[in-house]
């Protein structure tokens, strides 16, 4: 977390991560993968099953299972019950999921100004 | 079982490439990913070629020609490399005989008679189908299901890499399988090379993580990957398909076939060895219980990754088995709005659509543009604001047992063009049955699986 007298600012969790959606049945695992071990450190804090389960809240997971892997610097999301069904059950265009690590990389995240600097310069640069 | 080789460190390390991650996959992933081979002195090449629905598909082939049922693009997958293969000894494992192994293999002897080649020696695996009426009743009543066994379109256990090995051993030039975990594709040609005992948990687990890398193809050498701007992958349009280098001590390294696009890197490592996990640590497949909770990748030069760490726990005691069947119709109608107020009138014409047919079946509506693959099937996020839209297309989807209520979306949607909102144009309408799944586990017993070399039968 961040101290509590920096200053801060929110940005989306794409950011400080990249990740992939894939499905099993109804249940669809979202990778979040650190671009560094800083950026692994504030979403070890701050992703947690709890605030995942709420932004994916309107699509009713039964249970968000978090799983931390810091040799990879990512972790593993698993939502059971957020696929209508799952890929042949569900009338989304988009049966298997595949889109949603796109709303897992939406996700506000709380970073001090410091590092934000260097993230936004980090995209900047692969930008170009 | 018997000890081909020792797992010494000193062994030659064993070269496998795969060059499709799933039916519909492009077709010419195999001749870089063959030539590359060939420079490395040989390997083995996976075509991995069935999801889950694909299976229930080549049943529905068979069914109307007992001589499909496999690959449709068999021919175009091996035509272009079976010289190739036959000539360098590069043997092909895949699963591309679906539903139907035997017409899989014949189709193969027929194109190396085509192209005027030796007679591959070609081996099928068996008994991942359960179709048979006594245990299909085994099924249902595991399932809990009292779904009509009439309705059951395919019903296949996941067998694991113990049959792909021993026909390697015995000179298979080509293994043909129906329902084989993925990973095992892999998995069977490292056990038959290294010598690896089938309860070697730890080199289980690796050679099943190296398939794991391996099966979906380009996913791990930059496909399903790319963000402009911030994740870039050159060379899209002839992105090059992935080869695993495993070694004795079953740690492996993934890299991709020569003079082709695409990235192998740390980060395309990392989003492939989480694809389609749940627990780390509990990676299932008939083989063994996988653990990647303290793999590592490492970038160990251009394109190229090391794996380490992967660990392995005795299999699981079952089988999984997925039983596909009928279920009605999926009907999607679409009609596009532009322009000013374009996304209030593509939910106008939406809640028509609700109106008029909503009391006969649940309708799933979309506003492409607007949102559409985000939302929920109950609506739930279209209701909390949309962005404006100038360009919206309107899909109503909904699924009914009973054909002609099914198209009542298709017709409801058409009649937009007249009697819906101004300016819709471009009524695009399909109707398809629908397969549904249910899964469940069995004892091993259940699943009398095998291996058999398989004759020519010419016409």
């Amino acid at each position: 977390m961040t101290s509590m007298n920096q200053p801060t600012t929110q940005l989306p969790l794409y950011q400080l991560a990249h990740g992939r959606a894939g499905d099993k049945g109804n249940t669809s695992n979202i990778s979040v993968i650190a671009w560094d071990q800083a950026c692994f450190d504030v979403l070890v804090a701050q992703a947690t099953e709890a605030k995942v389960a709420e932004w994916f809240g309107y699509r009713h997971p039964t249970k968000v299972t978090r799983y931390v892997l810091p040799k990879l610097k990512a972790m593993n999301f698993v939502l059971e019950g957020i696929l209508d069904g799952g890929v042949n059950d569900a009338l989304n265009l988009d049966t298997h999921g595949k889109g949603l690590s796109f709303w897992m990389m939406d996700m506000p995240i709380e970073v001090s100004q410091d590092l934000a600097q260097t993230l936004i310069i980090k995209e900047y640069a692969q930008s170009v | 079982m018997s000890t081909l080789s020792s797992s010494d460190s000193t062994q030659h390390p064993l070269y496998v490439g795969c060059a499709t991650g799933f039916s519909g996959d492009r077709t010419d992933g195999a001749g870089p990913v063959v030539d590359t081979l060939i420079a490395l002195g040989g390997g083995v090449l996976n075509f991995e070629t069935l999801a889950e629905r694909t299976l229930a598909l080549a049943q529905i082939e068979k069914r109307k020609d007992p001589k499909m049922g496999y690959e449709p693009l068999l021919a175009d997958l091996v035509g272009p490399v079976l010289k190739r293969c036959l000539d360098h000894k590069i043997q092909i494992v895949s699963n591309f005989g679906a539903a139907n192994p035997q017409a899989a293999a014949q189709r193969i002897f027929a194109l190396a008679r085509e192209q005027k080649l030796r007679t591959p020696r070609i081996a099928v695996v068996y008994g991942d189908d359960l179709t048979e009426p006594e245990q299909l009743k085994f099924l249902l009543k595991k399932l809990g299901s009292n779904i009509d066994p009439a309705r059951v379109v395919s019903a296949n256990a996941y067998i694991g890499a113990y049959e792909i090995a021993q026909a390697l051993k015995e000179g298979a030039d080509v293994v043909v399988t129906g329902r084989v975990s993925d990973p095992s594709l892999t998995l069977g040609p490292a056990i038959a090379h290294f010598g690896w005992a089938m309860d070697d948990w730890h080199k289980m687990g690796c050679g099943t993580m190296a398939g794991h890398m391996l099966e979906c193809g380009t996913q791990v050498s930059g496909g399903y990957y790319s963000v402009p701007g911030q994740k870039s992958v050159p060379g899209m349009d002839r992105i090059g398909f992935p080869i695993a280098e495993i070694r004795a001590d079953g740690t492996f390294s993934v890299f991709k076939a020569r003079d082709t696009g695409g990235l192998v890197d740390d980060r395309t490592g990392r989003e492939q060895i989480l694809y389609e996990v749940h627990d780390p640590a509990r990676y299932l497949t008939p083989d063994v219980t996988a653990d990647i909770t303290e793999a590592s990748i490492t970038q160990e030069g251009p394109d190229r990754i090391r794996v380490e760490g992967i660990q392995g726990h005795p299999r699981p005691a079952e089988l999984k088995v997925n039983v596909c069947y009928d279920n009605g119709y999926l009907a999607e109608a679409e009609i596009s709005y532009a322009g000013f107020r374009a996304r209030e009138r593509a939910a106008l014409a939406g809640e028509t659509v609700r109106k008029r047919i909503g009391h006969l079946l649940p309708l799933r509506v979309d506003l492409i543009g607007a949102i559409s693959i985000f939302g929920d099937d109950a609506g739930e996020l279209m209701g909390k604001g949309l962005p404006e839209s100038r360009d919206v297309r309107l899909r109503v989807a909904g699924v009914h047992i009973d054909k002609s209520i099914a198209e009542k979306i298709l017709r409801e949607v058409t009649s937009l063009y007249c009697c819906g909102p101004a300016g819709g144009g471009g009524v695009r309408t399909s109707l398809r049955p629908r397969l549904d799944t249910l899964s469940c586990t069995i004892p091993r017993e259940s699943v009398p699986c095998g291996y058999s070399f398989v004759e020519e039968q010419r016409a």
